[in-house]
């Protein structure tokens, strides 16, 4: 059987959502660190893993992704009964439910957080100024997505149903850094956000993954 | 016969043909319900119920009401497998992998940019609003970084996502639709060897020419 390979950084957010996926499912994989800092993830080398140079990247035998969604999303499939459920199984109807909830994150949440965890987290962690245009237009943006979690989630405990799915562990990794920063106020002010994201942040799989940063 | 399978929106609306090119292509009927977004019909309460963000399309069918464009497209292509195009979402799971990757680089990598161009040098100047030239001069940097990943790519095969057609490259269509036809930076597609090759054979499908007839008749 092949090994499977991550191939990325563990200060990446998209890393980190392959990373904390993998440690729920408690699946064995080889983590091959790329050295972004010296420029590795656009060598010649790692472009025939990732065609954008960007992390992370997966192989298992003669199979490469990128994109840690697809990667996730081919992965809960073929190891549906491994480690943590995180699918919705039963019929097309409750998957695609989970289906949208992983869209929402991907295409409403991940946009205005992901800049704001660059303009919080990483530029004050290289020395760069914020700019604080960018910062209060993403945080408007953001509050308005968080507005439609909380009616959600005061209905559902977790996002797509009941139990902690992918469509919740996709949201960990721009949500720890947010916690962690000024943004911190848009979570703790909507009580259903709020109690959601301190469940989700206290999952074993997640303290690995925060684990690994210190390696 | 109504057909329980509705789409809520404007077919002018890049999220929402994305929608329709799937549902021909799966040969599923559907009824088209118009949203009157001038009006803000979009914003109402009653619109909310089926889509809380406030955005085409929406989705109903027997079963389920839905949104976000790209989930729907998969829920259509799981629960139609047999119908229409087979393949259009891949028969075997690394087929549906190496489709989902590029869905996912479409919606991470593709779409920001293009969504931003297709809105300031298409939407913009027909609806009177100023035009924004250095969001659209750091767009057009990032599209073309992104459509020379295209050309290597599509180089080494047909369509994005191997041999055959896919929701991946299906889901380019609408955004490269507008850049193309609609504005002056369609040679960013059309002046590429393999991505105008491409772009050529999409474009060119039956499904996106019944989509795009349907936009026309909507003006």
């Amino acid at each position: 059987m092949s090994v499977m390979k991550v191939h990325g950084n563990s200060f990446s957010t998209s890393t980190q959502r392959v990373l904390a996926f993998l440690y729920e499912k408690d699946i064995e994989f080889q983590f091959v660190n790329v050295d972004m800092a010296a420029g590795e993830h656009k060598s010649e080398n790692f472009l025939l893993l990732n065609p954008f140079g960007q992390v992370p990247a997966f192989e298992e035998g003669d199979l490469k992704l990128f994109e840690s969604r697809a990667i996730t999303e081919y992965i809960v499939q073929e190891y549906n009964d491994k480690g943590t459920q995180l699918l919705l199984p039963g019929s097309n109807k409750t998957m695609a439910v989970l289906q949208l909830w992983k869209e929402v994150e991907a295409h409403r949440f991940n946009p205005p957080s992901t800049k704001l965890v660059f303009e919080l987290h990483y530029k004050p962690f290289f020395g760069m100024a914020t700019d604080t245009a960018v910062v209060e237009e993403s945080e408007a943006e953001l509050a308005k997505v968080l507005d439609v979690y909380e009616a959600r989630l005061a209905q559902s405990k977790y996002l797509a149903c009941d139990h902690f799915t992918l469509a919740d562990l996709h949201h960990l990794p721009n949500v720890h850094y947010l916690m962690g920063s000024s943004a911190k106020k848009l979570f703790d002010s909507r009580p259903h956000v709020s109690a959601w994201v301190a469940d989700i942040m206290a999952r074993p799989a997640w303290s690995k993954v925060l684990d690994k940063q210190k390696q | 016969m109504a057909t329980p399978v509705k789409v809520h929106g404007p077919p002018l609306s890049t999220a929402v043909s994305r929608v329709l090119a799937c549902l021909i292509e799966k040969d599923v009927p559907f009824q088209l319900i118009p949203v009157n977004m001038a009006k803000g019909e979009h914003k109402s309460p009653d619109f909310l119920k089926i889509q809380p963000f406030g955005q085409v399309p929406a989705f109903q069918d027997e079963a389920i009401s839905l949104f976000e464009s790209r989930a729907i497209c998969r829920y259509v292509c799981e629960k139609y497998a047999e119908k229409g195009n087979k393949g259009l979402y891949g028969t075997n799971p690394l087929a549906k992998a190496s489709i989902d990757q590029w869905v996912e680089a479409e919606g991470q990598s593709f779409n920001p940019p293009s969504s931003v161009l297709v809105f300031q040098l298409a939407f913009a100047p027909r609806m009177k609003l100023k035009q924004d030239e250095s969001l659209i001069s750091q767009n057009e940097t990032k599209l073309e970084k992104v459509l020379e990943v295209y050309e290597k790519r599509l180089g080494e095969s047909r369509f994005l996502a191997g041999d055959e057609f896919s929701l991946a490259d299906l889901s380019h269509l609408p955004n490269a639709h507008y850049l193309v036809t609609a504005t002056d930076r369609g040679e960013m597609f059309t002046s590429k060897k393999n991505v105008g090759r491409w772009w050529g054979e999409i474009s060119s499908r039956d499904s996106w020419k019944k989509v795009v007839d349907m936009q026309k008749q909507s003006t």
